[in-house]
C-alpha cells in the first residue's frame, strides 16, 4: 500500500499541538533539573522529588485533594446518576427547566460559584476546612456526571429496559439488571472527569478553604507566587502523571468491557 | 363457552393534547392469532403497550384471564412482548437473555439451562448460548427475541411489528414460522403491523385501526370482501368508492345515481330507501369493462393510464366527474388502448355498501 | 383512577435539593447582598442601596471592565482564528489519527490548569528558555520583558482556552454532510465561495458554542493575570477575589459578581437565540 500523500494541514495540527504541550514538557524537565534556579540545565537529578516527600505540607495537600476528590466524586457519583435516571424516565411539564438548574454550576463563571460559596458559607456560620470544600466540589461535580451519564441513557434504547419489565423485573430489578451495567461505564467515565476536575480546581477552592486546609493546586498556586523553590516542579510532575492515570483508565474503561468493544456505545460517543 | 384471555373495555388515552385511543373495545379468544392493522400514528402500539403494562390508560379497563390487570405493574402480569427492535439485553449473551424470566422466578438452575436448550431448539439457533447480541444477525436476534417472550409461556404474546426490520424474503419465511410457532406452542399472538398482506397471511381475525378507535374486526376474509367502511376499503387491496343517492329499487338491486353516472349494487341485507344517500366499494378486480352500454350501468369513462403491477394490468380510467377508478386484471384488456371510451359495470353483488349507519343494516 | 405508580420524583429530589440550596439559594442571596450597604468595618448592614452598582461607574472599575472585556474578545478572536483550522484538519484526518489527535487535544483539558501556566512562567521569565533560546541565537542582546505583560496573559488566556474552541468546531465540521459542500461545487462555487457559503455557514454553531465555551471563563480565571500579569493587569475575576480576599467590601465584590453573572446569561440565551439548540455542543 501506498504511503499517504503530506499534507501541510498536518504541520498545522503538529504545530499547535507542540505549543500545547510545551510548557507541560519544561515542567516534567525542570523537575529533574539539579540546578536550584531552574534557567540553566545542571544535571540530572531526583533530590526534588526527594525533597518534596519530606515536606510536610506538601503532603498534607497532597492527603486533602484525594480525600476531596475522592469524596466529593463518590457522593456527586450518586446524586447525579440517580438524578439522570430519575430525569430520563420521568415526563414531567417542567423538566427543561430543571435540567437548567442541575446544570447551573458549570454554566457560571466558577468565580462567582467560588464567591457564592464563600458568602453563602459565612452567612451560614459553617466553619471553613473540609466540609466547605467537599459541599462546593460536589456541587461542581454532580453537572458533569450529570450529563455523561444522561448522554449514555439516551443512547439506550427504552424497549431495553421494557423488555426487563415485561419479562418479571420490578423496577428495582430492572435498575440494577439491566440500567446500571449498561450506564457503568458512564458513571466511571463521569466520575473520573469529575475527580479530575476536582484535583484541578484552584479558582472555587480559593475560596471556600480554610486557613489550615490546603490542596495541592492552592498550595501550588501559593507557592508559585511567592516565589518559586523546584519543588514545585517535582509535585507538578506528580499531578500530570496522576492526571495521566486518570486518562489512561478512563479510556480503558469506556472502550471496552471483557475484551470486547461495545460498539454502539463507541460509535454513540464518537459522534459527539 | 369459549374463554376470553383477555379483555379491552372502552379504554381510552391521550398523550398531552392527542388523543390517541378514543374508546376501544375488544375480546380476544384463548389461542387466536389476532392483528391490529393500521397506518403509523393509529394507536395500535399504543394498545399493545396498554395490555403489556407499560402504559395505563385514562380511563377503561383491562381483563386477562376474567381479572381485571389495569393497575398491575408490567413484570406481574402473564403476558410478554417480542418489541419492534427485539430490544436484546445487550451486556448479555444470548443464554443469559433467554434465561432472564426464568431467574427472575428463581427457577432450578438445572431446569433453567435444560428449558433454554429446548427453546434454543425451537427456535433453531442450537449452539448460539454464548453470543454477545452484536455478533447476532437480525433474523437470529429475532429468534433470540421469540424465545426469551415464549420460555415462560405466557398466555398472551404481543408482538410489535416483529418483521419489520428483516428484508422481504426473510420476513416471508418468518412468517411462515411464527404462524407454525404459534399453533404449535397454542398461545394468543397479538400482533401489530401496517402490512395488509402480512395480517391477511397469518391472522386468524384482524382489527383495522384508525385514529384510535376500531374500523372493524373481522376474520380476514370479511375483512377484505365485506369492508364495513371505506376506510377498511381504501386500506386492503385496491378499492374504487362510490357515493350518491338511491334511485330506484327493484328485485333486489338498487339503481344509485353517483356524479359519475348510474351504478348498481345489489341491496342484500340493508333496508334501503328511495333518495338515502349511500357510498359503496368495489375491487379493483371486480371492475369489468365492456364497449356497449350495460344494463343498470351508465359509467362511461375514458381509459387515462395502463400498466403492469406485479403481474396484474393495472388501468385506471377517468369518469365524468374525473376521481380515477382502477381495475385489474390479468392481462385480459391487454387490447384496450390509452385515451379509449368504454363503459365500466360490476356484478351488482360485488359492491359494497360502507360507511352505513348501524340503523340502517 | 388506577394508575401505574412512580417514583420519579424520589430520584431527582437529591440533585435538585443539593442545587437549590448549595447554588441557587447562595445565588439569590449574593443578590440580596448586592443590594445591602457595606459596614464601616467589613460586615453588612441591613439597609438596603443600590450605592455597589453605583460604584461600578467609577472610571478605575469601568476600566477595569473594559479591560477584561477586551482581553476576553481578544482570546476569543483568537481562539477562533487558532481553533477553527485546527477542529476542521482535525476532521478530516483519517479515523485512527484523528482519536489520536482527539486525546492529545482533551489531555490538557485534563491536567491542572496551574501547572501549565506554571509552565509557561518558566519558558517566559527573564531568565528563563525563551530568552535564553533568542540570547544564544544571537537575536537579542539583553533579555526581553515578556513575563508579566498583557501580552503574557493574553497568551495564558489563549493557551489555556484553546481547547474548548478546537472541540466543538471539530464536533460540527465532524457532523457535516460533505455532499452539501459537493452540491455547492457542482453548482458553480469555487473552493473559497463554497467554504464560505456552505461548510463556514454549517459549522458556525460550533463556532458560536465554542465561543461562551471560551468567552465565560475567561472573565473569570483570575489565577492567570495573577502569575503572568504579576498582578498588574487589574481583571474583574481580579477585582472580585480582592474586594472578597483583601477589601472585604463583600456588597461589592457582590454586586460584581451579579453584573457579570447577567452578562454570562446574556450571552447564554444569545446563543440559544442563534442557533435554536438548547446545549452548548460539549464534548462530553
Amino acid at each position: 500500500m501506498k504511503r499517504k500523500k503530506f499534507h501541510p494541514s498536518s504541520l498545522y495540527l503538529c504545530a499547535v499541538l507542540l505549543l500545547m504541550y510545551l510548557p507541560v514538557v519544561m515542567v516534567v524537565i525542570y523537575s529533574f533539573n539539579a540546578s536550584k534556579s531552574d534557567v540553566q540545565w545542571a544535571g540530572f537529578t531526583l533530590g526534588w522529588y526527594q525533597k518534596m516527600i519530606h515536606n510536610e505540607s506538601l503532603m498534607d495537600a497532597l492527603r486533602n485533594s484525594l480525600v476531596l476528590g475522592v469524596s466529593s466524586c463518590a457522593i456527586s457519583a450518586v446524586i447525579g446518576t440517580v438524578g439522570a435516571v430519575g430525569l430520563a424516565q420521568s415526563d414531567f411539564k417542567t423538566k427543561g427547566l430543571l435540567e437548567n438548574v442541575a446544570m447551573l454550576p458549570i454554566m457560571i463563571p466558577e468565580i462567582i460559584l467560588g464567591m457564592v460559596f464563600l458568602a453563602f458559607f459565612s452567612f451560614l456560620g459553617l466553619p471553613f476546612g473540609m466540609i466547605t470544600l467537599i459541599i462546593a466540589h460536589t456541587a461542581f461535580c454532580i453537572p458533569y456526571i450529570f450529563i455523561v451519564v444522561k448522554g449514555r441513557l439516551a443512547g439506550i434504547d427504552r424497549s431495553i429496559g421494557e423488555a426487563a419489565r415485561d419479562l418479571g423485573a420490578s423496577e428495582m430489578r430492572m435498575f440494577f439488571d439491566i440500567t446500571l451495567p449498561l450506564i457503568a461505564p458512564a458513571i466511571l467515565s463521569g466520575s473520573l472527569l469529575a475527580f479530575a476536575m476536582s484535583l484541578d480546581d484552584v479558582v472555587i477552592s480559593f475560596f471556600v478553604t480554610g486557613a489550615q486546609t490546603n490542596t495541592l493546586p492552592i498550595k501550588i498556586y501559593s507557592q508559585i507566587k511567592l516565589g518559586v523553590s523546584p519543588e514545585i516542579n517535582a509535585l507538578c510532575t506528580v499531578m500530570l502523571a496522576l492526571t495521566f492515570l486518570l486518562i489512561l483508565l478512563s479510556g480503558a474503561l469506556t472502550k471496552t468491557k471483557k475484551g470486547k468493544p461495545i460498539k454502539p456505545t463507541i460509535s454513540k460517543e464518537a459522534n459527539q | 363457552m369459549v374463554e376470553n384471555i383477555l379483555e379491552l373495555k372502552d379504554i381510552t388515552k391521550s398523550f398531552g393534547q392527542t388523543q390517541v385511543l378514543r374508546g376501544i373495545s375488544l375480546s380476544i379468544q384463548k389461542g387466536e392469532f389476532i392483528t391490529f392493522l393500521g397506518s403509523s400514528g393509529c394507536g395500535k402500539t399504543t394498545t399493545l403497550r396498554i395490555i403489556a403494562g407499560l402504559e395505563s390508560p385514562d380511563s377503561g379497563s383491562v381483563l386477562l384471564g376474567g381479572e381485571d390487570v389495569t393497575a398491575v405493574q408490567p413484570n406481574k402480569r402473564d403476558v410478554n412482548t417480542i418489541f419492534q427492535n427485539y430490544a436484546l439485553f445487550p451486556h448479555m449473551n444470548v443464554y443469559q437473555n433467554i434465561a432472564y424470566s426464568l431467574k427472575l422466578r428463581h427457577v432450578p438452575k438445572d431446569e433453567i439451562k435444560r428449558r433454554v436448550g429446548d427453546m434454543l431448539e425451537l427456535v433453531q439457533l442450537p449452539g448460539y448460548e454464548r453470543r454477545m447480541p452484536i455478533e447476532l444477525s437480525g433474523g437470529q436476534r429475532q429468534r433470540v427475541a421469540i424465545a426469551r417472550a415464549v420460555i415462560n409461556n405466557p398466555s398472551v404474546l404481543l408482538l410489535d411489528e416483529p418483521l419489520g426490520a428483516l428484508d422481504l424474503q426473510l420476513r416471508r419465511q418468518m412468517q411462515q414460522e411464527l404462524k407454525k410457532l404459534q399453533k404449535r406452542l397454542g398461545i394468543t399472538f397479538i400482533y401489530i403491523t401496517h402490512d395488509q398482506e402480512e395480517a391477511i397471511n397469518m391472522s386468524d381475525r384482524i382489527v383495522v385501526m384508525n385514529e384510535g378507535r376500531f374500523e372493524q374486526i373481522g376474520t380476514p376474509g370479511e375483512i377484505y370482501d365485506h369492508p364495513k367502511t371505506s376506510f377498511v376499503a381504501r386500506f386492503i387491496g385496491t378499492a374504487n368508492i362510490f357515493s350518491g343517492q338511491v334511485k330506484r329499487i327493484e328485485g333486489g338491486l338498487a339503481e344509485i345515481e353517483t356524479p359519475d353516472g348510474l351504478c348498481c349494487a345489489a341491496a342484500g341485507d340493508y333496508a334501503l330507501r328511495e333518495g338515502q344517500r349511500v357510498a359503496f366499494s368495489v375491487r379493483s378486480e371486480n371492475m369489468l369493462v365492456a364497449k356497449e352500454p350495460v344494463e343498470h350501468f351508465d359509467l362511461p369513462a375514458a381509459v387515462s393510464e395502463n400498466s403492469y403491477v406485479g403481474g396484474m394490468l393495472r388501468i385506471a380510467f377517468t369518469p365524468r366527474a374525473g376521481e380515477p377508478i382502477v381495475s385489474s386484471k390479468h392481462g385480459i384488456h391487454a387490447n384496450i388502448g390509452l385515451g379509449e371510451r368504454v363503459n365500466l359495470y360490476w356484478k351488482p353483488e360485488n359492491a359494497v355498501f360502507v360507511d352505513m349507519q348501524e340503523a340502517d343494516a | 383512577m388506577k394508575k401505574v405508580k412512580n417514583y420519579n420524583w424520589a430520584l431527582v429530589l437529591p440533585i435538585y435539593a443539593f442545587t437549590i440550596l448549595f447554588v441557587l439559594i447562595p445565588l439569590i442571596y449574593i443578590v440580596v447582598l448586592s443590594l445591602l450597604r457595606k459596614d464601616i468595618l467589613w460586615g453588612v448592614t441591613n439597609e438596603f442601596t443600590l450605592q455597589n452598582y453605583r460604584k461600578m461607574f467609577d472610571p478605575v472599575y469601568l476600566r477595569t471592565f473594559a479591560d477584561s472585556l477586551g482581553l476576553a474578545f481578544g482570546t476569543t478572536v483568537i481562539t477562533v482564528l487558532m481553533g477553527y483550522p485546527f477542529g476542521y484538519f482535525m476532521a478530516k484526518l483519517a479515523p485512527k489519527r484523528r482519536a489520536f489527535v482527539m486525546l492529545l487535544v482533551v489531555v490538557p483539558f485534563w491536567t491542572n490548569a496551574l501547572v501549565r501556566i506554571y509552565g509557561w512562567m518558566i519558558i517566559l521569565r527573564a531568565k528563563g528558555v525563551l530568552n535564553h533560546l533568542l540570547m544564544s541565537l544571537g537575536l537579542i542582546d539583553t533579555p526581553l520583558k515578556i513575563l508579566y505583560t498583557y501580552g503574557a496573559v493574553l497568551l495564558g488566556m489563549v493557551y489555556s482556552l484553546l481547547p474548548f474552541m478546537i472541540l466543538p468546531v471539530y464536533t460540527s465540521v465532524e457532523k457535516m454532510d460533505w455532499s452539501l459542500v459537493e452540491a455547492a461545487r457542482d453548482l458553480g462555487a469555487n473552493a473559497a465561495q463554497a467554504f464560505l457559503t456552505v461548510t463556514l455557514k454549517l459549522t458556525l454553531p460550533g463556532v458560536l458554542s465554542g465561543f461562551v465555551l471560551v468567552f465565560v471563563p475567561s472573565i473569570g480565571l483570575f489565577f492567570i493575570s495573577d502569575l503572568l500579569g504579576g498582578g498588574k493587569i487589574m481583571l474583574v475575576g481580579n477585582l472580585i477575589k480582592n474586594q472578597l480576599m483583601q477589601a472585604r467590601d463583600w456588597p461589592f465584590g457582590a454586586a460584581l459578581s451579579v453584573v457579570m453573572m447577567i452578562m454570562t446569561f446574556a450571552i447564554i440565551f444569545l446563543y440559544r437565540k442563534l442557533t435554536h439548540s438548547s446545549d452548548l455542543e460539549e464534548f462530553f
